[in-house]
């Protein structure tokens, strides 16, 4: 069993413009202790997948208008919000990626850390103090009885997206949902934080979606990535492989334009073309514009998500290219 | 804490002075004798010369101000020119009256007009966000007196619910219409701006911070949302008990109420300038004063303020 299955999950958001389909039928699973990594660029509805699952879309312009989201078999589409209330911070927790303002800037930190104890598990002040100065200590703060009684402000970025982790965590959670928790560190205070999290993960047994843009985060982060693209999914595969041998374009696109250190190159790849606006109307594959491998189907018909390799591995490529499975990627080309 | 306290007081000091400098000044511009006004153009020039004497206004003006700061920091505001009665005695026997009014109407605004804020914003496009606003709308609009006579003519003359002017035996039934008079105007300025101040504390990513931690709305709004939206607000309510103080002129006029507000008004119609001078200088000083309390409160509220 799935710790969280999400089917065909259609986030809309009903804006003056128009009908925007921030998240067009996506569907994921995440297993017990799992980390599975979403990547794709700003706008291709990473975070609103992600606050779907937490149930904090900005109302009343943001609504789930489909699909289910199955988490320990229940659905939490259809939870009262009192009933969310117990499952968020609590089963699911998250993090958030500006932790500069994510915390409350008139409220101890302390004070912050401790809510979700007192909250959840109904622990007197004097507990949950205890409880969050072990936690602290997890993540590695020193004096975490002093820092407890700091405000945001007084602390370091890196120290602030430490605190959001210990909140995230402190009532071991079975799924943690980082939102770029790392994009807005520098990168020594990045790699710290990522291994961070992956100790803790080791410890608690929690899985972690780790949504990001950076496929080197994922690298060393993820077991399974989604990439998704314009709201919906067009690949999901283990981590190796994915790096391997991409299928997607986009996500060959993505992957040739991260610069390489061992190789000198003049200019970085890029994908040409820019993410197409949500409020346009695409026939065909979403990507076909800015594709170099597009032929006239992909203009007119949308690919489905084609499986791909022996039944039960979950690798899936939305791309006509692999309508047939594997192909080579030099024929075709345009 | 203490340190900042202190830093806010001693920048008091100065401001006060320049405040105590303008009204000496301003008063002594004002033309008009008046020795002449107290004596009814009666007295001859000897005797007239000889009150002025008295009085010290024959002095070179340099040492009549002085004199004057003197007498300040000594909490003597001098003398009344129409009755001979100590100025800040005339003061001290109105305050209660008119600390009882504006407090009253300060009260009044603040619950009523952050409570409304809070549930419009909360209840965003709301029928009862429309009719609040609409309602802020019309009493930031609406002139003191008209509120105040249209009170008297429906609760206190047509259905007798309340008293009508006067303040009888100083019971609270006396102090209602002039307090909800005084207060529609504080209450419709601080709902208009808890409203908008919510609104902003309530996108921000803390407070998707808290409801991700499993927070009741309830308790997301009065915890965290709160205090945050509470500081704009409490500038605002500083800077109303200057509009409260003046305010009460008309207010206390209205209703008869023996408070400084008609103490002011009595005095300016005698030229009654050391009363004149003293209520003012009395004003300034709550007013400052009140800053004072809100600079502090401050502290209080936003922790970052006290490093600064």
């Amino acid at each position: 069993m799935s710790l969280l299955r999400v089917n065909d999950l259609k986030t809309y958001f009903d804006t003056d413009a128009g009908l925007v389909k921030a998240v067009d039928g996506v569907s994921f699973s995440v297993e017990q202790g799992e980390t599975l990594g979403i990547v794709g660029e700003s706008g291709c509805g990473k975070s609103v997948l992600s606050l779907s699952v937490m149930g904090l879309l900005s109302e009343p312009s943001g609504f789930v208008a489909g699909g289910d989201i199955l988490f320990e078999d229940t659905d939490l589409l259809r939870l009262s919000e009192s009933s969310m209330c117990s499952v968020r911070g609590n089963r699911i927790s998250m993090i958030f990626q500006e932790p500069m303002t994510s915390l409350n800037p008139v409220m101890t930190v302390g004070e912050q850390i401790m809510e979700p104890l007192i909250v959840h598990r109904g622990m007197t002040q004097r507990a949950a103090f205890g409880e969050t100065v072990e936690m602290l200590k997890r993540v590695r703060i020193a004096e975490p009885a002093q820092r407890m009684r700091e405000y945001p402000h007084q602390l370091s970025g890196g120290m602030r997206q430490r605190v959001m982790i210990a909140m995230g965590l402190v009532c071991s959670p079975s799924l943690l949902i980082a939102d770029e928790p790392t994009t807005a560190l520098d990168v020594t205070v990045q790699a710290q934080i990522l291994r961070l999290m992956n100790e803790l993960k080791s410890v608690t047994g929690s899985s972690i979606i780790f949504i990001t843009h950076d496929l080197g985060v994922i690298a060393q982060m993820a077991e399974r990535v989604m990439v998704m693209y314009a709201g919906r999914a067009v690949e999901n595969r283990d981590v190796g492989p994915l790096f391997k041998e991409p299928l997607h374009p986009y996500t060959r696109g993505l992957l040739r334009s991260i610069p390489l250190f061992c190789e000198k190159q003049d200019r970085l790849s890029t994908i040409p073309g820019v993410v197409p606006s949500p409020l346009k109307k695409i026939d065909g594959c979403k990507f076909h514009s800015r594709c170099g491998y597009a032929f006239d189907r992909c203009r007119s018909e949308e690919p489905p998500l084609f499986r791909l390799g022996a039944p039960g591995k979950n690798a899936s490529v939305r791309c006509w290219l692999h309508e047939n499975g594997k192909r080579d990627f030099t024929e075709g080309r345009r | 804490m203490f340190s900042y306290i202190l830093r806010k007081v001693l920048y008091t000091i100065p401001v006060l002075w320049g405040v105590v400098t303008v009204v000496f000044l301003v008063i002594n511009i004002v033309p008009g004798d008046p020795v002449a006004i107290m004596t009814g153009q009666r007295g001859d020039e000897a005797t007239l010369a000889k009150i002025r004497a008295d009085m010290g206004l024959d002095l070179p003006i340099g040492v009549q101000y002085l004199r004057f700061l003197e007498q300040i920091c000594r909490g003597d505001l001098g003398t009344s020119y129409r009755n001979n009665e100590p100025v800040s005695s005339a003061i001290r026997t109105r305050l209660w009256a008119t600390a009882k009014l504006a407090f009253g109407a300060l009260l009044l605004g603040t619950v009523l007009g952050v409570a409304a804020g809070v549930v419009s914003a909360v209840k965003k496009y709301s029928l009862f966000d429309y009719g609040a606003m609409f309602v802020a709308i019309a009493g930031v609009s609406a002139p003191v007196f008209w509120v105040g006579l249209l009170l008297l003519l429906f609760f206190a003359y047509i259905l007798k619910w309340v008293p009508g002017v006067g303040y009888g035996d100083g019971s609270f039934k006396y102090l209602i219409l002039p307090m909800i008079t005084l207060g529609v105007r504080p209450a419709a300025l601080t709902a208009r701006l808890s409203r908008s101040c919510m609104l902003e504390v309530l996108s921000q990513d803390y407070i998707r911070t808290a409801k991700a931690k499993g927070l009741k709305k309830h308790v997301v709004v009065m915890k965290h949302a709160m205090k945050n939206a509470m500081i704009p607000v409490v500038t605002i309510i500083g800077t109303q008990v200057s509009s409260l103080l003046s305010g009460a002129v008309l207010t206390e006029s209205i209703f008869a109420w023996p408070g400084i507000g008609r103490l002011s008004v009595d005095s300016l119609l005698a030229r009654d300038l050391p009363m004149i001078r003293g209520v003012v200088v009395f004003m300034a000083v709550t007013f400052l004063f009140t800053n004072l309390l809100v600079d502090i409160s401050y502290g209080f509220l936003d922790p970052r303020i006290r490093y600064d």
